[in-house]
């Protein structure tokens, strides 16, 4: 069987710039008199600014060679940054490698995100020809689909109206609709299934079960391991860029999950995955109830104090140190984080060259279920340390709301929110 | 019309680094034709849905500055060549100002408005600026049918050379496109160069025969050591003088300014579409 994509060594090199990825003319013609010739040849050679700080990139992808038969489907999971929304992009040539090949073997549909183009002051019918012909589609194309589109997206009745009346459901629907039946050769998906609710999920995976079964090759990205293990048979791994796994998905998503563990087994202030130039390094992390007894797992709704251990790289004090903590769930979305400049310290005027810091929360708004938190902190304003997934903590149920009933695990989502019910006066209208 | 980009049987892509000049690769532009049309029709619908004044902006804007115009550079400043209405002169070169002026600022800011689109689907970016440029078409034919009651007013004929307005409306889109080009691939880059477009544009409108005719300025320029013909690289000067040529029959050495500024367009887009093919890779990373 012939391979439907083909990739060669392929390799993606971001240059970062300052702190904007674009730049304004007048920053770009001061550093242009500073020195002409490298900057002005920068440009015609195409580089995004021609400036100085061109040196400064960074590998999202790098050496990354597969092949993909016809007709296989293939799931793509690594943690977030790791490169594969890079990977996709490069497949639907929306970005060009800076090294490497890939080959394709028919017409490519990507669906990095539903909706791409809608414009919410023309109707259904209107965005349903604008959107399928940005994704590709001859207007004969999409006029012989267009009744399958509105009745997979059930929306007869509302297809003349704006889609700036829809609901995001509604909205949703439609947009996957025009995608789902684009019908081409290779189907790139990234992250459609995270929204939408559970039963139009399933619509979803019912309809790209159904485009697999036609014997189409379709790549999906998804932090959703239970889709990818029941959607696909192989799964590809990328871990930093570059290709940790490509095999059945089953052993794929155990050394994932192995990965993450063992990482988190380093002690913290020996691991070299992290990023910035220092003086200040974080030494060791652990989430404790307000006496200061570390204990396995807090319950949910606790209060909770993280303790962080740091020391300089130098020996000497620290100062106006900024520290954050990332609160991710156990998939890599970040769902809150803990800032010194979101409270009165904004920084730490001064700190010993070595010592703790603490973060106290009065109730921890986390439903029962694992998390994992990433550090950053910055000192005297220039950027010094950061980690990601330093830690992992585990939440139990408890009685976060006083009244003997919690969510159980993660079945009402992630949060807990405190809140009251009362029966107000007034008609039902 | 059922175009089916790159659908033959078994299509190969081969994705690579580019180096060097790329190809201008017009015909996958051909291929997604059913693109641009549908992103010129959406310009102009939600252009008109949004707008108070809806289609009849078109037509307002460029009578309202007629107007103006005539108060003030036709009256009392006392411009415009002897023998035709002031309102019709300046009129006539209106028309294919606000068209292509209308369709520099768009194509210029169109990338940069299409980021979205940009970072998350694949097409021949080159169809983002062409449909911001080809948009105003349809407010340039809307303005267009005032002109003929106007000169049916002022009792002006249209000569027999309204054969050439087709070429000249092309030349017009040209330039805009070109210029569009050039500066939608730099406001990628540098986010100042929207707050210059419109400063350029205005500065453009000064040295273009629209206020006054050619005739007119030409002597003081040749008196400055200025020739003609350095006047006439702006392109929209061979438009503005060819448009009253075959409309209004005024005269003036009009093939050798619509030959320079066919020479110039023609360079403009030339340099613009290979400035923006060159450009083109870096936009879904930077945008
Ligand atoms: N346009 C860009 N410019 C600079 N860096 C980028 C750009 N797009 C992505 N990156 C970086 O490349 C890395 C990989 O990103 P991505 O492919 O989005 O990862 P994933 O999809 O696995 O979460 C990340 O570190 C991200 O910050």
């Amino acid at each position: 069987m012939n391979d439907a994509i083909l990739a060669e060594d392929l390799g993606k090199r971001y240059f970062i710039g300052k702190q904007e990825r674009y730049r304004t003319l007048r920053e770009t013609l001061v550093e242009l008199a500073a020195s002409p010739f490298r900057r002005v040849g920068n440009l015609l050679k195409g580089h995004a600014t021609g400036a100085a700080d061109l040196h400064e990139s960074f590998w999202a992808l790098q050496e990354i060679s597969f092949a993909i038969p016809e007709g296989a489907v293939v799931g793509i999971i690594g943690r977030n940054g790791a490169g594969k929304s890079t990977l996709l992009k490069i497949l639907s040539r929306i970005t060009e490698p800076s090294a490497g090949l890939a080959r394709i073997r028919g017409r490519v549909g990507s669906l990095l995100e539903v909706g791409t183009g809608f414009h919410p002051e023309l109707t259904g019918r209107e965005n349903i020809f604008l959107n399928g012909a940005i994704l590709g589609m001859g207007r004969g194309e999409i006029l012989k689909k267009f009744e399958e589109i509105v009745d997979f997206a059930e929306l007869e009745k509302f297809i003349d109206t704006p889609v700036k009346h829809y609901s995001s459901g509604m909205y949703l629907r439609l947009a996957f609709a025009v995608a789902a039946h684009l019908e081409p050769e290779i189907l790139l998906v990234d992250e459609v299934l995270a929204v939408g609710d559970a039963a139009f999920q399933k619509k979803c995976l019912g309809k790209m079960g159904e485009v697999a079964g036609q014997g189409r090759t379709v790549l999906l990205v998804s932090h959703n391991l239970g889709a990818i293990s029941h959607l696909c048979p192989t799964t590809l791994m990328l871990e930093r860029g570059r290709l940790e796994a490509y095999g059945p998905t089953d052993e794929v998503i155990t050394q994932y999950m192995a990965k993450v563990s063992t990482q988190l087994a380093i002690p913290l202030g020996d691991r070299t995955d992290r990023r910035g130039a220092g003086p200040m390094r974080f030494q060791s992390i652990r989430l404790t109830d307000p006496d200061g007894t570390q204990s396995g797992s807090l319950r949910s709704g606790d209060s909770g104090v993280f303790e962080i251990g740091y020391r300089s790289t130098d020996g000497k004090p620290l100062i106006k140190v900024l520290a954050q903590i990332h609160v991710a769930d156990h998939i890599g979305n970040l769902l809150f984080t803990l800032s010194t400049h979101f409270t009165d310290v904004g920084r730490f005027e001064t700190l010993p060259p070595e010592g703790k810091i603490h973060c106290q929360m009065p109730s921890i708004p986390l439903a029962a279920g694992v998390y994992t938190v990433s550090l950053g902190c910055s000192v005297n304003g220039e950027f010094s340390d950061n980690v990601k997934e330093a830690f992992q903590f585990n939440l139990v149920e408890g009685n976060a709301f006083g009244s003997g009933q919690a969510p159980i695990g993660q079945r009402h989502g992630s949060f807990l929110v405190h809140h009251q019910w009362h029966q107000a006066h007034g008609r039902g209208d | 019309m059922d175009n089916q980009p790159r659908i033959s049987a078994i299509a190969e892509t081969l994705i690579q680094p580019s180096s060097g000049w790329v190809s201008l690769r017009l015909g996958e532009l051909w291929d997604y034709r059913a693109l641009l049309y549908f992103l010129v029709w959406r310009d102009i619908k939600v252009r008109y849905k949004q707008t108070v004044l809806g289609a009849s902006w078109a037509i307002l804007q460029p009578l309202l500055t007629m107007v103006v115009f005539t108060i003030f550079f036709g009256r009392v400043a006392q411009l415009g060549p002897e023998g035709i209405a002031y309102p019709i002169f300046s009129y006539a070169g209106l028309l294919p100002w606000t068209f292509f002026s209308l369709g520099l600022t768009q194509s210029s800011n169109s990338l940069v408005g299409s980021q979205n689109l940009i970072k998350k689907v694949y097409f021949p970016r080159l169809a983002i600026p062409i449909a911001s440029a080809l948009a105003p078409a349809v407010d340039f034919v809307l303005a267009f049918l005032i002109l003929f009651p106007m000169m049916a007013y002022y009792g002006t004929r249209p000569t027999a050379m309204v054969v050439w307005l087709p070429f000249l409306a092309l030349l017009a889109f040209g330039s805009a496109l070109g210029a569009g080009l050039w500066l939608s691939a730099l406001n990628v880059q540098f986010r100042d160069i929207r707050y210059v477009i419109p400063f350029f544009t205005q500065l453009l409108l000064f040295v273009t025969p629209v206020i006054y005719s050619t005739a007119e300025v030409a002597p003081k320029l040749e008196e400055m050591g200025i020739p003609v013909w350095i006047y006439a690289l702006n392109p929209m000067v061979g438009v503005v003088e060819g448009f009253r040529w075959a409309l209004l029959g005024l005269d003036a050495p009009i093939f050798s300014l619509v030959l320079t500024s066919s020479i110039a367009t023609l360079v403009l887009l030339v340099t613009g579409l290979l400035y923006f093919r060159r450009m083109e890779k870096t936009f879904a990373d930077v945008v």
